[in-house]
């Protein structure tokens, strides 16, 4: 096989697999979390968060 | 259906980067326009004409990196412009400012795709094949980086901050060896240099090619929510960022004039690389190729990282759907905005023509910029340098917002010349979903939760 012909399939075959890794875990946190939790960043809050977990 | 698992009670995204992250983030955005694309601007108006239009739009883009530094050292939020035009001029205008930032950020992302793929295709034909399936290649570098993106800022900005470093010092070392540290020097500028061979006219239009030079610099503010300390980083990693800019671009030019015609590199398709090619050194051929392609990579990553946080504060805000204001718990990224621009990235870049997408992310950055004078001087006016802490005030107010605001009627002029229908189609574009946002969406935005930041009221109110 070819070089470039070897590198065109190479290259398909690891877009599939950054695609699958992506999508796997989208529906694992999904499904893991609530909605709640998950949409619950508020612009501003972000210092207080961070300074809790230092605590922690 | 989703189940509570344990998890902390609030997400957010992380403050992990520092200075030298967000001068990556600018920089290489940009620096791509630095290996391809600005010596359209030749093509336009001949060398002198590139060398002007890199001068006004460096001027234009200094004045986008000073009220940027001074605005958002105050509003340390993820969404850039757009928290900035939330908090400062109303909802339409951040709706508006949103959307431009994320047009922008991915249909460069898109562009940066197709040059992987014309560069892979070149490569091989190097090589002795005939050219190669393209699409293969597209889609890995938009898959890869998405990948990154998806799994965590830090690892993403890194390695933006090693590929534009590189590419970078590729272009002061071709400057260096094939002038200061050559002994016998390749440039023949004295024989090359011609006058304006369309006048002033195509220095005129030569000013729409010329924003490459520069265009991205201002997604440096998408960090803000994500770096350790915006008041000091944001304003030097974009002031650094654009001094480099302004030294890579006039290198750029002087190097690659001083080694073709103005006709040939008018329409040169990767003009550092042809000038490495041409200074006859293998070693200086192979860094110009390989930082080309980083180049490229690192404007497509930083695209990727700066539309999903513009993306993902909309939807925090309700201005689009609550869904996209998600924050990965274990990565601490804004995931489905990331995944959602992925699909949109790939059907412009395997479905449509470079020169319009590019066009298309020209227009909705200088809409952008447009509204950055508006910006700053309501900022000034509403919030006086008394009121509120800044990390950075930017001189000779209001200077810097008039230059700003005429140079970008000029562009608009000289983009008029050579892409009016686009132009005429673009605006018409942000006039309907304007008024679909008015009429309809804004109903479903809280409107007292959007406006968090810890200000005074405003002078006046």
């Amino acid at each position: 096989m070819a070089l470039w012909t070897f590198l065109e399939y190479a290259a398909w075959g690891l877009s599939a697999l950054f695609g699958a890794a992506i999508v796997a875990d989208w529906i694992k946190i999904d499904t893991t979390y609530s909605e709640d939790v998950l949409t619950s960043s508020r612009e501003g809050e972000l210092e207080a968060l961070t300074e809790q977990q230092h605590k922690a | 259906m989703a189940t509570t698992h344990e998890a902390p009670e609030k997400l957010g995204l992380l403050r992990v980067l520092g200075p030298a992250h967000v001068w990556a983030l600018g920089v290489g955005i940009v620096l791509v326009g630095e290996y391809m694309g600005w010596n359209f601007a030749v093509g336009k108006g001949g060398a002198y004409a590139a060398l002007i239009a890199c001068w006004f739009a460096g001027t234009l883009y200094s004045c986008v990196a000073m009220i940027d530094s001074e605005v958002t050292s105050t509003v340390a939020a993820a969404g850039g412009q757009y928290t900035q035009a939330k908090h400062i001029v109303g909802p339409l205008m951040a709706f508006n400012v949103g959307l431009y930032l994320v047009f922008a950020y991915t249909m460069l992302e898109a562009a940066n795709a197709i040059t992987v793929g014309f560069l892979m295709d070149e490569v091989a034909k190097m090589m002795g094949t005939d050219g190669i399936d393209q699409r293969p290649f597209i889609i890995l570098a938009i898959m890869f980086l998405a990948w990154l993106n998806y799994r965590g800022v830090l690892a993403t900005l890194t390695f933006s901050l090693v590929i534009t470093a590189f590419a970078f010092t590729a272009v002061i070392l071709l400057f260096l060896f094939t002038t200061v540290l050559s002994g016998d020097s390749p440039m023949r500028h004295a024989e090359l240099m011609t006058d304006l061979p369309y006048g002033w006219l195509g220095v005129l239009a030569s000013m729409h090619f010329g924003l490459w030079y520069y265009l991205g610099i201002e997604g440096t503010t998408q960090a803000a929510e994500e770096v350790r300390s915006p008041a000091r980083s944001l304003p030097f990693g974009t002031l650094a960022g654009i001094m480099t800019l302004l030294i890579a671009a006039t290198l750029t030019w002087y190097v690659c004039v001083g080694l073709m015609p103005w006709e040939y590199l008018g329409q040169a398709g990767v003009p550092l690389f042809d000038a490495a090619r041409l200074s006859g050194s293998t070693s200086l051929m192979v860094l110009l190729g390989i930082g080309t392609l980083f180049a490229t990579l690192a404007s497509a990553n930083g695209c990727i990282n700066d539309a999903s946080r513009a993306w993902f504060a909309m939807g925090r805000d309700h201005y689009l759907p609550a869904w996209f204001g998600a924050v990965h718990p274990k990565y601490r990224t804004p995931y489905r905005s990331i995944i959602f621009l992925v699909p949109i990235a790939l059907i412009f870049a395997l479905g449509a023509p470079l020169d319009q997408v590019i066009t298309f992310s020209i227009l909705s950055g200088l809409l952008g910029y447009t509204f950055m004078p508006i910006n700053i001087i309501l900022f000034r006016k509403k919030w006086p340098l008394d009121s509120i802490k800044r990390g950075y005030e930017h001189p000779f107010h209001p200077i810097p917002s008039i230059t700003l605001f005429t140079l970008c009627a000029v562009t608009y002029f000289a983009v008029f010349l050579g892409y009016g229908t686009q132009l005429i189609a673009m605006i018409s574009f942000y006039i309907i979903v304007s008024l679909w946002f008015h009429f309809w969406r804004y109903r479903f935005v809280k409107r007292a939760d959007q406006f968090t930041m810890p200000w005074p009221r405003p002078k006046g109110y």
